[in-house]
């Protein structure tokens, strides 16, 4: 918990400000809008996280999400498939592309990088060229009522995707602080080699990590699209790959591998929402949306840089 | 030879680091033309001094002379200037580029003036005359990726020799040489003792040691132990003065008599020499040696036995039992564990704990549906740095904070916790102290005892002659010869490792 602690700090620092700079922030609305978006974006920050401890990298998230966004649309509208199945095919279909990313790394040693990004290049021609480069709508959602229910609905007056998020985020928090799975996930992102020669099969741990990356990516596709409630198909999820990648690095993944927690994935989810929300709230323009992020993100890798030099100064001298 | 003002004087060198005197009031004479070999345990104050030397760090107090005159050596170029290189035993050396573009790293010689372009003609041309005298026959344009370690550390010492240096300090230059690499080394060393140059020599393996220097100075705790002039130098002197009393029983000799083979590799291919078959068979209680050069294909041999790499064709088998590997997991599950070369590579996480280290193989032991046990887990790891006498302030210890000779520990305490029946040891000692590694022979001893087969590959020939109950020989991916260990013989050894004499030894 201690590496999660300077950022813990900027976060509370931040909420504090925004809701002194503008108490709308504190306002029902906003924190239950606030906090789906949080829902939405920490599921798949998750994944990404997951993958960026092995080492590797997630690029392809956000044409994930608008390929199966697109999927879905399809499925429930224009095919009329009953919902549990639609859903089911969606989160099979995002396995399968996590699979694909996880032998193409492992068996024929692409870098992670490369795989990726030819994930998030190819899934957006594919879904623009299924939907005709047309917005796919659900309209008034008829024939699947129960499922906009439990995506865009709430729970004890939490909205769903938060609840999603808390529930994926205390199985993951098992899975990688407590499993013997988690271990490995580590110990692949620190010592691939060592690792292998401890016997431990890693290339299926490698696969794994992408295959839980892209099926939460998945989940959150079809969040995401009863949040929006139509999908277009050459905007949606645009640079939601950085998104999860900022967050996970902002909350101690680091980009070597090996390093990283659940617990910091989601405070860097959350302080990125924050930020963006703040930046509405505030009244400034939303075209510099991305350079506040930009530089809120750099202050926070000096910082924790900062930090971490003054830790090992402090622990110099008392060896002194 | 010896001449009157000694080329190298350091006097009273004390430096202290946080919480740690590294030397304490050291001092180290070297004349002109002279190979002196500095030696001692790890944390002795070895490569301290030679940093201070060789600019890299500020003394304390104390005094450098060169050639009578104080000096100041304030950092690696003054060292440069002055007349001293430093071959590292991790080579700096630039693999991208080319032979004389690493010897003229940051001084090529250039032309048309301005425009600053690397005269490439004069550079091969200089490159060369340095290369020939050291005996390195091989354009200067050669990509210095395709040269092998001990061709890359000639170029080291040619790029040394292009700087005019006159002291030379090598820091175990043979760790990762071959036996006939290192013969070309010392002749090397000798010629350049002949044309004046002063060599300040490191290593662990003291009968190099005893074969090329002309005085030993050894330190101990940061100071000076000892000093042993040509007719004095002896292994048991040496280690006496390293350690600060007599090493009983360095190598032990098994008590019991070998029995019947045990584990058979039967025509095994590897991808490393795809022509050549490898059988041998081990007895339980032995402690089976791998002798040859570097490159003899026994490290790929090892790593297809532990199924890290999957093996052409060919079968291992156990008490009469042929076994199925074709994972690490494989050999695991039958009790085969290989100790690698590398152990900061292969053998260990070294950002883990020593925990994370220990339990990794068989995680499923400390875990109950997927979960791990966190108590479990601390139980075997205490009871495996007792039993091992790992030297760690709590088993939470990151592996990076521990020694050479510690991390190798903790390698085995891995293995041992697991029941071992065949254990193979890739280079075990490599870089590792005279009192580690006589604790590393006792605990391979011990295993042996106690009924497991002992596998040591290894290119230091004392260590091989010193530890091996038998010793195969390979040369080329084959297995040249098997000594039994009445026959024991450097020369013999050596003749099988390049290929030779196999009629006559085979038997």
């Amino acid at each position: 918990m201690k590496k999660e602690l300077p950022i813990l700090l900027i976060l509370v620092v931040l909420c504090t400000a925004v809701s002194i700079a503008n108490p709308q922030f504190l306002s029902t609305t906003n924190l239950q809008n606030t906090s789906r978006l949080i829902g939405m974006f920490g599921i798949f920050s998750i994944g990404v996280g997951i993958v960026i401890i092995t080492g590797g990298i997630d690029l392809s998230v956000g044409s994930v999400f608008s390929l199966l966004g697109i999927l879905l649309c399809f499925e429930l509208v224009n095919w009329s498939w009953p919902w549990p199945i639609a859903v089911g095919a969606i989160l099979l279909t995002g396995a399968i592309l996590g699979l694909c990313h996880g032998l193409l790394v492992t068996k024929l040693k692409i870098q992670p990088f490369i795989v990726t990004l030819c994930g998030l290049l190819f899934y957006r021609g594919l879904a623009r060229y299924i939907a005709n480069d047309q917005t796919q709508g659900f309209g008034y959602c008829t024939g699947f009522e129960t499922l906009q229910r439990i995506t865009a609905g709430k729970l004890f007056g939490l909205p769903m995707p938060f609840v999603f998020l808390l529930v994926i985020a205390f199985i993951m928090w098992i899975v990688l602080h407590h499993s013997v799975y988690g271990r490995y996930l580590f110990a692949v992102g620190r010592n691939e080699e060592a690792t292998r020669f401890s016997g431990v099969n890693t290339s299926a741990v490698i696969v794994g990590a992408y295959v839980i990356s892209t099926l939460l990516a998945a989940v959150s596709a079809i969040l995401l699209a009863f949040y929006t409630n139509s999908v277009s198909p050459s905007a949606h999820g645009n640079f939601y790959e950085l998104y999860a990648i900022a967050s996970a690095v902002l909350g101690g993944c680091s980009l070597r591998g090996g390093q990283g927690s659940i617990p910091g994935i989601l405070i860097g989810t959350t302080l990125i929402l924050v930020l963006r929300n703040f930046v509405n709230l505030l009244g400034i323009p939303s075209s510099l949306d991305f350079a506040v992020l930009g530089a809120v993100i750099l202050a926070g890798a000096v910082v924790d840089f900062t930090l971490q030099h003054r830790h090992e100064k402090r622990k110099l001298s008392q060896i002194n | 030879m010896v001449a009157k003002t000694p080329l190298l004087e350091a006097q009273n060198i004390t430096k202290t680091f946080p919480g740690v005197k590294a030397l304490d009031n050291v001092s180290l004479t070297v004349h002109t033309g002279e190979v002196v070999a500095l030696i001692g345990e790890n944390g002795a104050g070895k490569s301290t001094l030679m940093n201070v030397i060789g600019g890299i760090l500020q003394p304390d107090s104390g005094s450098v002379k060169l050639a009578g005159k104080i000096v100041n050596i304030r950092n690696v170029s003054d060292a440069i200037s002055l007349g001293i290189g430093f071959i590292h035993q991790e080579l700096n050396v630039l693999d991208n580029l080319t032979i004389a573009a690493n010897v003229f790293l940051g001084r090529e010689p250039l032309c048309f003036g301005p425009l600053k372009i690397i005269n490439r003609r004069k550079m091969y041309e200089q490159t060369k005359v340095h290369l020939r005298r050291l005996g390195l026959n091989l354009p200067a344009d050669t990509p210095l990726g395709e040269l092998s370690i001990a061709s890359q550390q000639i170029v080291e010492i040619a790029k040394a020799l292009s700087l005019n240096a006159r002291l030379l300090i090598m820091d175990e230059p043979t760790s990762s040489l071959t036996l006939a690499e290192t013969k070309r080394l010392f002749e090397v060393i000798r010629q350049l003792r002949n044309d004046g140059v002063s060599i300040i020599y490191i290593s662990h393996r003291l009968a190099e040691v005893k074969e090329c220097a002309d005085r030993v100075v050894v330190l101990r705790d940061g100071a000076n132990a000892g000093l042993l002039s040509l007719d004095e130098i002896s292994h048991d002197r040496m280690v006496r003065l390293m350690i600060g009393r007599d090493l009983e029983d360095y190598f032990i000799p098994p008590t019991t008599k070998t029995q019947t083979a045990y584990f058979n590799v039967t025509d095994l291919i590897t991808t490393a020499w795809p022509t050549q078959r490898i059988s041998f068979e081990a007895a339980k209680g032995q402690i089976l040696g791998f002798a040859g050069l570097i490159g003899a294909g026994r490290s790929e041999m090892a790593r297809a036995i532990f199924g890290v790499d999957k093996p052409i064709s060919g079968s291992v088998s156990m008490a009469g039992r042929k076994l199925r590997i074709n994972c690490a997991k494989d050999a695991i599950e039958n009790g085969i564990y290989l100790v690698p070369e590398d152990r900061r590579k292969s053998g260990l996480i070294v950002e883990m704990t020593f925990r994370q280290n220990i339990t990794l193989p068989r995680l499923d032991r400390y875990a109950v549906a997927g979960l791990i046990m966190k108590k479990k887990e601390k139980a075997i790891a205490k009871s495996q740095a007792e039993s091992l006498s790992v030297k760690i302030p709590s088993v939470e210890t990151l592996v990076s904070n521990l020694s050479g000779g510690n991390q190798q520990k903790v390698v085995l305490a891995k293995w041992l916790a697991l029941e071992p029946k065949v254990i193979i040891f890739d280079e075990p000692t490599r870089g590792i102290d005279v009192g580690s590694k006589s604790e590393i022979y006792h605990i391979m001893r011990n295993l042996a005892e106690k009924g497991v087969v002992v596998i040591i590959i290894s290119s230091d020939m004392e260590e091989i002659l010193g530890v091996s109950d038998r010793i195969a020989v390979m040369h080329e991916g084959r297995i040249t010869g098997i000594l039994e260990r009445q026959d024991f013989d450097e020369e013999k050894v050596m003749q099988l490792a390049v290929g030779g004499g196999t009629e006559r030894y085979a038997e």
